[in-house]
């Protein structure tokens, strides 16, 4: 708290503000003065006097009465002051409305906003988790850029509350602090990669929306917490589903290869993640297929589809949109039914999820196909949901089907609703276009409608049979005669527009009435509409070229009109087509070409669908629905050629095994596990070793072995600038690359340095490196880089051939958190694993077999620093391999590192230190470490399942260092697959086994 | 109009934006729900003669909102026992509250009205007589415990004397009948509701003779869907109160029994100023039970002036403005159907209108659920008492219209 007030003054001056304020107070209470809306005044008067009386129920009295002010949108700011005063109040209700006042003007009172924060601060404090969130929830909306380091304080803090609805108001808060102020991002983002971690599906939703407000481009942060996502999707609260969805999405089209090549024949089936060896093997059998599914894609696809089932329409139109996107094309189906029983619910739900229907329609017919009876129109729907029905049928419509549709739409052309029949027609003519057979029967439905009493339906007839005429144009000299004398009696005047043209392209078929529509025509010109009137000069200019005898003298009676029209595009185009089909001396060759000019073969329209352009959006998106791109559109980018690496999402296992929902998902995964048989526990064991979910156990299996060896040649490739440190994030990424390119991993050997530090990655570390440099040697940075940088060089070109198992070379500090370290291979080789295991296991029960871990972290401890080892370097790390000294042994690796210029000798352990009863196997010594040279050891300690503190003396030939080991708990479990009935028979028994499976 | 802002304050005349589309449409019906202005994008619900506006700035999924709309009407229906304009203006404090709990900065925090209702309680007149003379609010001062735990629909302490959980099957019957009497389109839709009157943490199971009718169905979040899926089973622990616990959709692949027909003959002659009119009713597939709350409403032709019609049964009005004929006709007797003839008067000149209007047909009929769907047993873990069980069967008609 004093903290809090302390950089409050301190940064913002907030003081004087906060005087300032009181100030204002006094001048302003007796503001009855400004009597211009006296009545007004009088009213605020009693307000405020009520807010200032004792008694609690007449300032909710008050309160209320000025909320009610404020909801009908009248100024109630001058009360300001008064209404501060009691944001402190013991009566909860007073306080939230005193709270929504304040949220609601603080805006435009900033100073005077001041007066309250000490209250907020003083409520984040409080032991009530409801009165915190709500303190953090007002602080928050108060838009004073003075207190954004309050804020940013009070977030930090609610983030890592104790309670997890508080968090979820620290989550919301971080938006509304980003709006205010933008500047914070880089602290905000730190923020959220925290509670991107919480495991409270309360905070989930709200973080994901944080995060998507902030900072949707960092989609690094997501790749750990991608699993727990959507392990816990089903219980999160509906609303946070649908942004987590939408994100997912997003995240997968980058993530993930396209499920869409060829890939929709093999599909997996779901059970198939489950199921026994069999289908292992014929899951490996698929492995060598083109295309596999990445098991988080599926775990994706698969964690959604209950969602399908939500009362929430948002929630399933986001699933909806989500198999739209990223599911196989073959299992996109499944939505289709639950979109249609969207379609029961209110006019606005229908409407978002027809216009979402449409576009899919277009792309693929067959999902909705089954469901063509639901699009039928109701005389009682909206207008413009029968206009997305009838889009939707027409896009449906197919050789099978249109006869029942044709008969269908017969009804709708009649309907009362005239907008929706003029749709109705042009449905038909596009049905017309898209389905040959059924053209001539469409056509001839339109004709009949050119009798229909009402003009717009006729209007729309004749624009329809129009295009459909110029798609065919033979015979069709009935019709257009039949058209002809429609002009006496329509007078819409696109479809007279309409008319004229189709006679002006057909007039040698028509010989005898072309003549004489122009001259009726003639006759009518100047009352005409100025679309008509084009068009009449254009069939005078046609005529003109076809039948010169006839309609000279009428085509130049039209122009002479045309000549002083009041539209100057009639003018124009009638001194256009003056120059061009009279002969006279100054026309130029261009007359020659009159006719071909105006008589030339036209391209049919095509009749598209208006929601052909829309699929470039994000279905479900508001873009979508507007059709144009919304503020704050995130694009759903394209399926990445090749995916990205997947182990990325790895997670360090103790975590994940606590994230497990418990919505039945760990009930679900362990019984597969007991049935595996002990000989077959090697594999198994290795397949779940590489993966959280055994599902995945289709990727990796046998090529981890290979992924680690490429992982340390990778690594002694970069051994020159690789500085062992950091986390299990780094690590994997290190690992992760080797799995991906192992094979370039020689060339990459081979490759000269400077490919090696254009990498992002290694300058990060000369960075470092020469932060530690600077700090040891005291020398300007720019100098200490160099040094650095010859230093390297000098390594790596002293590198000695390097053979698997030398894994590092360091140069500096430790305190880097994120440069990649590698992971050492194992020092045991799987069959020797399992024999360990078959000790292991009669030594026990039958039933119990230690599984390798799922996932082991690279993080490893210092032991050893160089400082204070005179050069000589050593970290430990814990590999979680059964120890090969002894089964009650920890097996611990020691990287020892020269980090001097000269060769340091004879390695070994010297003295220990042991508590009661605790053991150690020591390494052999070494006989002598190259400069810069690095050499990993194991050793094994049996801790007595205790943690307490292994010390000895790591000795040199000249000199002794004391280090000391410290086991966290979670390395002195041994990894263990065991059924569930077991592991409760075992409980209490073995002490020192424990499932890491699930 | 009431407002009230988030993130930042929007000036009132956005809403002229919405006030312009309102007018353009014809209808209300016809206002399109999402409407884009410069600054911002409108979206809106019209529910119970109110529309529910709200300003958004930035992309968000359009029915993410209008979903949250309904739920705030429903809440606001929840409270008040209606949702009108008068209620609204009547609690706007309540109203004022309840909104400040269900949004944070554009995203919805409790909407469960179990949690709302610890939150805020709902007025009643005894409590606002009470809350008047103590000063006491009606405002809850502790995190309700739903909001933290696994189940955030179900509040904690509850306590009957009469332990109760009643179900309503209700089905409506979709339907389209073309001119000539066959069915273009029939389809049923059913809901379960509940009214759940139990103390503690019940843990029920309800089960179907027929699970196999239910075809696609949507959950309440309390259902297990795993259970479900597994063995067709809804094992839930329920919410407080009334609720919808499913609704569902009987496959198509069995043929929908329609129970009423229609005899229709509505004419209108060439160049005179008046038709006629002829409906009768009668029951069809009915399963024996009495067919009761029919009413018929007609959406007839602008050019209709009036109507003059005799019913057999029940009473007709209709309304001139907005052509709307409606006949209350109650039950059918199957001795006597019940007709309604008469003369239509158009305005005279006018052609006469294209295609005759169709028939809404609502009707009713208890203790059958027309897709055969049977309750099999309700079961209860987790308490000891022994509740009262009840379940009651509706059908009724939904969208069920008749082409004339």
């Amino acid at each position: 708290m004093s903290s809090n007030s302390f950089a409050y003054n301190e940064q913002s001056g907030g003081g004087e503000a906060t005087e300032l304020g009181q100030e204002a107070t006094s001048t302003i209470s007796p503001s009855g003065a400004f009597g211009l809306f006296s009545s007004d005044m009088k009213k605020n008067e009693d307000l405020k006097q009520m807010l200032e009386s004792n008694k609690d129920s007449a300032k909710l009295d008050a309160m209320k009465r000025i909320v009610g002010m404020i909801a009908k949108g009248k100024n109630a700011s001058e009360l300001f002051p008064a209404v501060v005063k009691n944001v402190a109040s013991k009566n909860i209700e007073i306080k939230k409305l005193v709270y929504v006042y304040l949220v609601r003007y603080a805006e435009e009172q900033q100073d005077l906003a001041l007066l309250s924060i000490s209250t907020f601060q003083r409520a984040l404090k409080d032991p009530n988790q409801l009165i915190r969130a709500s303190a953090l929830r007002v602080l928050s909306s108060i838009r004073v850029p003075i207190i954004v380091p309050i804020m940013m304080l009070a977030i930090k803090e609610a983030s890592a509350d104790l309670s997890p609805y508080v968090r979820k108001n620290a989550a919301h808060a971080i938006q509304k602090l980003y709006s205010l102020d933008p500047e914070q991002k880089e602290m905000l983002i730190e923020i959220i990669e925290k509670l991107l971690k919480d495991k409270s599906t309360l905070v989930a939703g709200s973080v994901v929306m944080a995060f998507e407000e902030v900072c949707p481009d960092r989609i690094d942060l997501i790749h750990k917490n991608y699993r727990k996502l959507c392990n816990l999707l089903v219980d999160v609260e509906e609303w946070g589903q649908v942004v987590i969805i939408h994100m997912l999405t997003r995240y997968a089209r980058t993530q993930f290869v396209s499920p869409w090549r060829q890939g929709d024949v093999l599909e997996d089936n779901e059970k198939d993640f489950y199921d026994s060896d069999e289908e292992q093997k014929e899951k490996a059998d698929k492995r060598k297929r083109p295309y596999a599914m990445d098991p988080d894609h599926r775990l994706l696809i698969r964690n959604t589809k209950p969602l399908l089932q939500s009362r929430n329409a948002a929630v399933v139109m986001a699933v909806a949109q989500l198999y739209w996107h990223i599911a196989p094309k073959s299992e996109a189906g499944i939505i289709s039914k639950s979109l249609v029983r969207l379609l029961r619910s209110s006019r606005e739900v229908q409407y978002i999820v027809l216009q979402n229907i449409a576009t899919m329609s277009i792309q693929r017919k067959g999902m909705f196909e089954p469901y063509l009876k639901s699009f039928y129109v109701r005389s009682t729907d909206a207008t413009m949901i029968k206009i997305l029905k009838l889009e939707i049928l027409t896009n449906l419509a197919n050789e099978a089907n249109i006869s029942t549709l044709l008969r269908e739409f017969q009804t709708y052309v009649k309907s009362q609703d005239k907008q929706f029949a003029a749709a109705t027609i042009q449905t038909i003519g596009r049905c017309a276009t898209s389905i040959t057979e059924v053209s001539d029967t469409c056509l001839n439905g339109l004709v009949c409608l050119l009798s229909n009493r009402d003009e717009i339906v006729v209007a729309e007839s004749v624009v329809v049979i129009k295009k459909l005429l110029q798609m065919q144009p033979m015979q069709h000299g009935e019709i257009i005669k039949h058209m002809a004398k429609l002009l006496d009696s329509i007078t819409v005047p696109v479809a007279r527009a309409s008319i004229l043209w189709l006679i002006g392209e057909n007039c040698e078929r028509v010989p005898k009435i072309a003549p004489d529509v122009l001259r009726k025509t003639a006759k009518s010109f100047t009352s005409e509409d100025d679309l008509v009137k084009l068009q009449i000069l254009n069939l005078g200019a046609k005529l003109y070229l076809t039948n010169s005898k006839q309609t000279k003298l009428l085509t130049q009676y039209i122009l002479n009109l045309g000549k002083y029209d009041q539209n100057y595009d009639i003018r124009d185009r009638t001194r256009f087509i003056r120059q061009l089909i009279v002969p006279n001396e100054k026309s130029g060759a261009l007359s020659k070409y009159a006719k071909k000019i105006f008589l030339a073969q036209k391209p049919a329209p095509l009749l598209e669908s208006p929601f052909k352009d829309r699929d470039h959006f994000q279905l479900g998106t508001l873009s979508h629905t507007l059709n144009t791109k919304a503020t704050g559109y995130l694009e759903l980018s394209n399926w990445p050629e090749v995916a990205p690496d997947p182990s990325v999402r790895n997670v360090e296992v103790i975590e994940l095994a606590k994230e497990w929902t418990p919505a039945g998902k760990a009930k679900k995964e362990n019984p597969d596990k007991k049935f595996y048989s002990e000989s077959e526990e090697e594999e198994d064991s290795s397949e779940s070793s590489s993966d959280s979910e055994s599902e995945s156990g289709s990727e990796s299996g046998e090529d981890e072995e290979d992924d680690r060896s490429g992982d340390s040649a990778e690594d002694s490739g970069e051994s020159g600038s690789e500085p062992e440190a950091g986390k299990g994030r780094a690590a994997t990424r290190s690992r992760a690359r080797g799995r991906g390119d192992s094979k370039d991993v020689d060339k990459e050997k081979e490759n000269s340095k400077t490919s090696e530090s254009s990498s992002g990655e290694s300058s990060s570390i000369e960075e470092s490196s020469s932060d530690s440099e600077s700090e040891s040697e005291s020398e300007s940075e720019s100098e200490s880089r160099k040094v650095t940088k010859e230093k390297e060089k000098k390594t790596k070109q002293e590198r000695n051939p390097l053979t698997k198992d030398v894994s590092l070379l360091d140069l500096d500090d430790f305190n880097l958190v994120s440069t990649p370290v590698a992971l050492p291979t194992p020092a045991l080789s799987p069959s020797l694993i399992a024999d360990l295991e078959g000790l292991n296991l009669s030594a026990t029960s039958s039933v119990i077999s230690v599984s390798t871990p799922v996932f082991v972290p690279g993080k490893t401890h210092v032991l050893l620093h160089r400082m204070s080892g005179k050069g000589l370097a050593a970290h430990y790390f814990f590999p979680r391999q059964p120890c090969i000294f002894g089964d009650k042994m920890v097996s611990v690796q020691i990287t020892l590192n020269n980090t001097t210029d000269q060769k340091i000798e004879n390695i070994h352990v010297g003295g220990k230190k042991l508590p009661m009863g605790m053991q150690m196997h020591v390494f052999n010594p070494i006989e002598s470490l190259e400069p810069a040279g690095s050499i990993t050891v194991s050793m094994g300690i049996d801790f007595c399942d205790s943690t307490q503190t292994a010390s000895f003396q790591l000795c040199t030939k000249d000199d002794c260092f004391s280090v000391n080991i410290q086991p966290p708990v979670g390395e002195l479990l041994l990894p263990v697959a065991m059924s569930e009935k077991d592991f409760k028979k075992e409980q209490g028994l073995q002490l020192k086994l424990c499932t890491v499976g699930h | 109009m009431s407002e009230k802002h988030w993130k930042s304050v929007v000036s009132q005349s956005v809403c002229d934006y919405f006030f312009e589309a309102q007018e353009k449409a014809a209808d209300v019906e016809n206002v399109p729900p999402v409407i884009s202005t410069p600054h911002h994008y409108l979206i809106s619900i019209y529910r119970d003669k109110l529309f529910f506006v709200s300003v958004i700035q930035t992309e968000v999924p359009p029915l993410f909102v209008i979903e949250f709309l309904h739920r705030v009407a429903d809440t606001f229906q929840d409270y008040f026992g209606e949702c009108s304009e008068a209620a609204i203006k009547d609690n706007v404090v309540i109203v004022y509250e309840l909104l400040e709990e269900m949004l944070d900065n554009g995203f919805p925090l409790a909407t469960e009205s179990n949690i709302l209702k610890e939150l805020i309680k709902p007025p009643t007149i005894l409590r606002s007589v009470v809350n008047s003379i103590t000063g006491s609010s009606n405002v809850g001062d502790t995190l309700p415990t739903g909001q933290l735990s696994n189940i955030p629909w179900r509040r904690a302490g509850v306590k009957y004397t009469n332990n109760e959980a009643y179900f309503d099957v209700v089905e409506e019957i979709d339907a389209i009948i073309d001119k000539s009497g066959s069915t273009v389109f029939a389809e049923i839709q059913g809901v379960i509701d509940a009214c759940i009157k139990l103390s503690g943490m019940p843990d029920l199971s309800l089960s179907f003779m027929n699970p196999r009718l239910l075809d696609d169905v949507s959950f309440h979040p309390c259902i297990r869907f795993k259970r479900w899926e597994s063995e067709r089973v809804l094992s839930f622990i329920p919410p407080d109160g009334n609720f919808r616990l499913i609704s569902y959709r009987v496959s198509s692949q069995n043929l929908v029994a329609i129970p009423v027909y229609v005899k229709h003959s509505i004419s209108f002659k060439e160049n005179s100023s008046c038709g006629r009119f002829d409906i009768t009713i009668g029951p069809k597939q009915n399963m024996g039970k009495t067919i009761e709350g029919i009413t018929v409403t007609v959406h007839m032709p602008k050019v209709v002036l009036n109507m003059n019609l005799t019913p057999t049964q029940g009473s007709y009005t209709f309304d001139p403005v907005t052509k709307v004929l409606t006949w209350d006709v109650g039950k059918i007797t199957p001795q006597k159907l019940p007709s309604l003839k008469g003369l239509v008067n158009l305005q005279s000149g006018a052609p006469k209108p294209e295609e005759n209007p169709s028939l809404n047909i609502q009707f009713k009929i208890q203790q059958l659920a027309i897709s055969g769907l049977k309750v099999n047993r309700l079961d209860m873990y987790g308490e000891k008492y022994k509740p009262f069980k009840g379940v009651k069967y509706v059908t009724k008609a939904g969208k069920f219209q008749v082409r004339t």
